[in-house]
């Protein structure tokens, strides 16, 4: 594998230093030689390095749904987006519910070699929420699955959430809860406010997201076990969070770039693209949200990238698929969004790199310190242009941001070690085949 | 105007001009032959998701009267679970030639992206989505009600009918299932439009979320709705039976008893309240067959406008294109 000498980066936003790349670690630029053929100089003058980032949350659609994503179109979204780690979501099919499914998806994602990519269990068998699936022989496995999730149904049940939480502290685990009350949601298509009044589209009320965060957050503090919110969408939530954490409940949070940026006010157009579960909420909701992830009551971003075929898509509202893609976008839509906030580099790395790495035990990512893994990202801050969904790796077109002006660019990914993005181009997969983090 | 989608985006100025049309068609259907010539060779779709009868066969009558071809395309159900994308469904029938779509479906919004997805390019009329609008149908409960506060037959030709004018001052009351209406809905945006003032009255359930934003007084107490003020119409909107089994209030006899016109409240009105129906109705639930069967009730009159009024608007959008070429 090449060396790489990247010069001149501004590390975290701090300041211009060096990053020396040796063997698929980060080491002291003092141990390159610059003038080896061994050794490619990078001049990263006007780049931010930040280490490579992790999403607790994203939909690869592998195995069942290969026409909608693979681990492979994935995988290279992953690595163009900036993301050197991404956990995939249990609602394949067949459901990721059993050591082989885990095991099939982990296998599939060092083979394809562009991010690493770590599967979640699911809770309950088949996502049916009637009985625990093999949460201890997922965690066993080769995939070393951490991290459990019903995404896309809400574990409702009290009690069986309340067993999964007592049941994952055996492996340290984490529960990853979709916060969705199912009989306040029934047949529930955007956001219950003032514009699906008058749109006359069944509305999916605030609180039927934040009836389960309250419920959870005191069943994780009754067993002392280990929450973690995803895609939190309401004020309300935020406010709960804050409540929770302020007690010493061990619980995260989570919010998707989308969440931060658009209103139901974009439903009026009819477009499924802006179809997406949670919904789309509103200004106030935006705002919360914003300065939740500011000041650390929201802990990470997570993508919940959600490609779906165009015939999901290009269809009246009623029948769409929910779901938008989102890590090619993530990161730039981000920073967007926190423009007007106390929110720099340093914030960007620990909600999209530092903080998903230490929840979901991701130990190769989130640092740029000598001797971590060298999983990193270059970002262009000053490069201005604008989202073209065609462009992206995913094979998904639903990515809601289509023509929106962006500042940032992702330029380079390093991937334990090797550089699977180039100059925001994507090169080949990590040479060491499937078994870059046995090195 | 390209489409006729909704009327939250229609302006009081064509609105006006729409129901005006409407006055002339009304001449038309008067005649021993009901024809007029402006549509001919034209074919107008009438493209159900959704059954509706008693819809499409105005919109056919309202056609055929402007000597248009109608072609009746009934695809009930979802086109997705049927595997035919509403796109292929679209482009099938853009094929065949239409000048004109009106559309029936039982999600909201259908029509409104038929009419931007850029699959066809032809007028889209919305004949009613889901529990968004039915925009036809307020603009004949308008005409109806203007004809009727004006002093003149509420239906048929009138020599010289009202034209050029709103509903200004007019209280009218809408009674019973607004959640699941798209006919409340259409109506609230065009009776206030049209600077009526609309009052909404319906148990809490069967409000939505955040209707306090609409320009709209409510309340939840029909009797009280009634004594406090003097309404110039009432319309008592359908209510399906099997909102009860969804909680939305405990039983047909207890929603009759409340929100129902009842033969009692009937008595209790003034006289010159005009009663409304979009129909089909309940009889015995949510309106008495008293109320119904009174001479001051519109409901006939309203579907006989139903033809004009959608005369109206299938010339407007039709022949409105010629013009703007001018
Ligand atoms: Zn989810």
């Amino acid at each position: 594998m090449t060396d790489y000498l990247i010069r001149g980066a501004d590390v975290l936003g701090r300041g211009a230093a060096d990053i020396a790349i040796r063997n698929s670690t980060i080491v002291d630029p003092e141990l390159l030689d610059p003038t080896s053929s061994d050794v490619e100089v990078i001049d990263a003058g006007g780049l931010v390095a930040l280490p490579g980032l992790v999403d607790m949350h994203t939909h690869l659609r592998e195995p069942g749904k290969e026409d909608a994503e693979t681990i492979l179109t994935g995988s290279r979204s992953a690595a163009a987006g900036g993301f050197t780690c991404v956990h995939a979501m249990a609602n394949t099919a067949p459901v990721a519910d059993t050591a082989g499914v885990v095991e099939q998806v982990h296998r599939l994602g060092r083979t394809a070699g562009f991010t690493e990519v770590v599967p979640i269990g699911a809770v309950t068998i088949g996502l049916a929420g009637e009985q625990l699936a093999e949460l201890g022989a997922m965690a066993r496995s080769a995939a070393r699955v951490r991290m459990f999730s019903d995404d896309g149904i809400c574990v409702s049940d009290p009690l069986l959430m309340r067993r999964a939480l007592e049941y994952v502290k055996t492996f340290d685990g984490v529960i990853a809860q979709h916060a969705q009350e199912p009989r306040l949601t029934e047949g529930a298509q955007m956001n219950e406010g003032v514009v699906s009044a008058e749109l006359g589209l069944p509305g999916w009320p605030a609180v039927a997201e934040e009836s389960i965060i309250a419920r959870d957050v005191l069943l994780a503090e009754h067993v002392g076990s280990r929450l973690h919110v995803c895609h939190v969408s309401t004020a309300g939530s935020v406010d709960l969070i804050r409540w929770a954490k302020s007690r010493g409940i061990n619980v995260t949070a989570e919010v998707t770039p989308h969440h931060l940026m658009l209103t139901d006010e974009l439903v009026r157009t009819f477009d499924p693209v802006y179809k997406v579960n949670p919904p789309l909420r509103t200004d106030a909701d935006i705002s919360a949200l914003r300065e939740a992830l500011a000041d650390g009551t929201i802990d990470v971003v997570g993508t919940d990238h959600a490609p779906h075929t165009a015939e999901h898509k290009c269809s009246e509202w009623t029948a769409a698929a929910m779901g938008m893609v989102g890590m090619e976008t993530a990161l730039p839509i981000v920073v967007e969004a926190m423009r007007d906030y106390d929110f720099d580099f340093g914030d960007l790395a620990r909600v999209m790199s530092s903080s998903p790495a230490r929840i979901t035990g991701a130990s190769g990512h989130g640092s740029l310190e000598v001797g971590a893994s060298a999983n990193i990202v270059l970002i262009d801050p000053n490069s201005a242009h604008s989202i073209v969904p065609d462009d992206h790796a995913t094979k998904g077109r639903n990515n809601p941001f289509a023509g929106l002006e962006v500042k940032t660019t992702i330029t380079d990914t390093f991937f334990y070690g090797h550089r699977v993005l180039a100059g925001g181009e994507l090169s080949t997969p990590h040479p060491a085949g499937a078994s870059w983090t046995d090195q | 105007m390209k489409h006729l989608l909704d009327t939250v985006s229609l302006s009081r100025d064509e609105a006006i001009s729409i129901l005006d049309i409407a006055e002339e068609m009304t001449q038309v259907s008067e005649r021993e032959v009901k024809k007029l010539p402006v549509l001919r060779g034209r074919t107008v779709v009438n493209l159900f998701f959704e059954d509706s009868t008693r819809t499409r066969l105005s919109f056919e009558a309202a056609a055929k009267r402007l000597s248009a071809d109608v072609l009746n395309f009934s695809a009930k159900g979802s086109s997705v679970s049927k595997g035919e994308s509403l796109q292929d469904t679209i482009q099938t029938i853009s094929a065949m030639g239409a000048d004109a779509l009106v559309v029936r479906h039982s999600g909201a919004g259908t029509p409104h992206r038929l009419a931007h997805t850029g699959w066809i390019d032809v007028p889209v009329v919305n004949a009613g989505d889901g529990t968004h609008e039915h925009p036809t149908q307020a603009l004949l409960d308008a005409f109806t009600l203007r004809r009727a506060l004006g002093g003149f037959p509420a239906s048929g030709a009138v020599k010289d009918g009202p034209r050029g004018r709103g509903l200004d001052g007019a209280k009218v009351a809408i009674v019973g299932d607004i959640l699941h209406s798209r006919v409340a809905r259409s109506n609230v945006h065009l009776l206030s439009r049209l600077a009526a003032e609309v009052h909404l009255v319906a148990p809490p359930t069967l409000l939505p979320w955040g209707v306090e934003t609409w320009p709209v007084t409510l309340h939840y107490d029909l009797d009280e709705a009634l004594r406090s003020e003097d309404f110039a119409a009432v319309m008592m909107l359908r209510v399906q039976h099997e909102r009860m089994h969804e909680s939305f209030f405990p039983n047909e006899r207890e929603y009759a008893r409340l929100w129902g016109l009842s033969a009692a409240r009937l008595a209790g009105l003034p006289e010159e309240t005009f009663i409304m129906h979009p129909g089909p109705m309940n009889r015995g639930f949510e309106i008495s067959a008293a109320a119904a069967d009174s001479p001051r009730a519109l409901v006939l009159d309203q579907v006989e406008n139903g033809v004009s009024v959608r005369m109206a608007v299938l010339y407007r959008l039709l022949t409105g294109r010629e013009e703007t070429n001018d």
